[in-house]
């Protein structure tokens, strides 16, 4: 069966997201980013697990992506942003963020682990996404398009080839974690 | 290997490194990011359209986004059950009304913690469609993808956390 195939089977996707999200949650939970104390730690800064495991994801995502990519296997799927949307949208999201305590994928894992305000969470966004909904044309038409950014992607921003920028990115991310360890987190 | 699934914690570093692997699959067998808010946005496009005989698939944003069950929709579903299995297996399973680091400061009131818990899920089911993705859509699929507005929105998620969270718990940085 060619990746066509199955990528345009509904079916099939189906099936695959129900297993991606077995995996995606189980490894969630063992990261222990299920639990509220370890997100509200993280917006406190005292407990840097939600940076480390969401790092780590980036590093090894980032590397096999750029690589798939160059193999011909993937393409990217990056979204254009604006001040209007990505700044002001963040920012609202950031805020619920912390009254939560979890995000929608971690508040989805918390609720299988038997967390209730997780999912009294989970119908909130639910509302929220409806609320967007409704006040889309609106928000279309005065928001979401101000100050719209002009490159896509870092390195169409900076100008330096993509690989370079993967390769600086690593360090960054390495970096981090060095300095990390360094102040005993 | 039993016993490794039974441990309570792995190193973040190696779910992470997990996460990212499982990245590569979605965007070789799928086509697509990994994103959990889509689904919210499907569940309340399907709920709409229950209410109002279908006519909510009319409204602009239903027109872009059609409601239904698929990948996104099914993904957290299986975070659920995969979350489960993962607490199940280490033995960690536990109801809980309020987290005990929220009662540290708030109390144990199941009032107040599920009025903040829903005014912060309104806050991210909003916040997230208004920039167009979370903490893993923008957070890390999109980041991974050196995606300028996912940096610019995994900042802004953050930046707005950390002032949330040090209104209500105090800053404790140095």
């Amino acid at each position: 069966m060619t990746l066509e195939k199955i990528r345009s089977d509904d079916r099939i996707q189906i099936v695959l997201g129900l297993l991606t999200g077995i995996v995606f949650g189980f490894l969630l939970q063992k990261g222990g980013v299920t639990t509220y104390g370890v997100i509200l730690g993280q917006l406190l800064l005292t407990d840097f697990t939600v940076l480390k495991v969401m790092l780590s994801a980036v590093l090894v995502g980032m590397i096999g992506i750029y690589a798939l990519k160059t193999a011909g296997l993937v393409r990217l799927h990056c979204r254009m942003g604006s001040i209007g949307a990505t700044v002001i949208g963040g920012l609202i999201f950031g805020a619920g963020f912390a009254l939560l305590g979890y995000c929608p994928g971690t508040a989805a894992g918390a609720l299988g682990t038997g967390a209730l305000d997780a999912g009294v969470g989970m119908a909130g966004m639910a509302i929220g996404a409806g609320i967007f909904a409704r006040l889309y044309p609106f928000l279309d038409r005065v928001i979401l398009n101000k100050g719209a950014f002009q490159s896509q992607t870092i390195p169409d921003l900076i100008g330096i080839r993509p690989g370079i920028v993967v390769i600086i990115v690593a360090v960054m991310i390495i970096g981090i974690f060095w300095a990390l360890s360094a102040i005993g987190m | 290997m039993i016993e490794w699934l039974m441990m309570a914690r792995w190193s973040p570093y190696v779910v992470g490194g997990g996460i990212g692997v499982l990245i590569w699959t979605v965007f070789l067998l799928s086509d697509h990011p990994l994103g959990c808010s889509t689904a919210f946005a499907n569940t309340a496009g399907m709920v709409e359209c229950a209410f109002s005989h279908g006519k909510a698939r009319e409204m602009p944003y239903y027109k872009k986004f059609i409601p239904g069950i698929d990948w996104y929709w099914m993904l957290i579903v299986g975070v659920l059950i995969g979350a489960f299995l993962s607490a199940y297996l280490s033995g960690t399973l536990a109801l809980v009304i309020v987290p005990s680091f929220f009662a540290s400061t708030f109390g144990t009131g199941a009032v107040l913690r599920f009025t903040v818990a829903l005014i912060g899920g309104i806050l991210l089911g909003l916040g997230a469609r208004w920039a167009g993705g979370c903490t893993s859509g923008h957070g890390i699929s999109g980041t991974l993808q050196l995606a300028l507005s996912s940096w610019v929105a995994a900042i802004c998620f953050f930046a707005g956390g950390i002032l949330v969270a040090g209104l209500m718990f105090g800053f404790r940085f140095p």
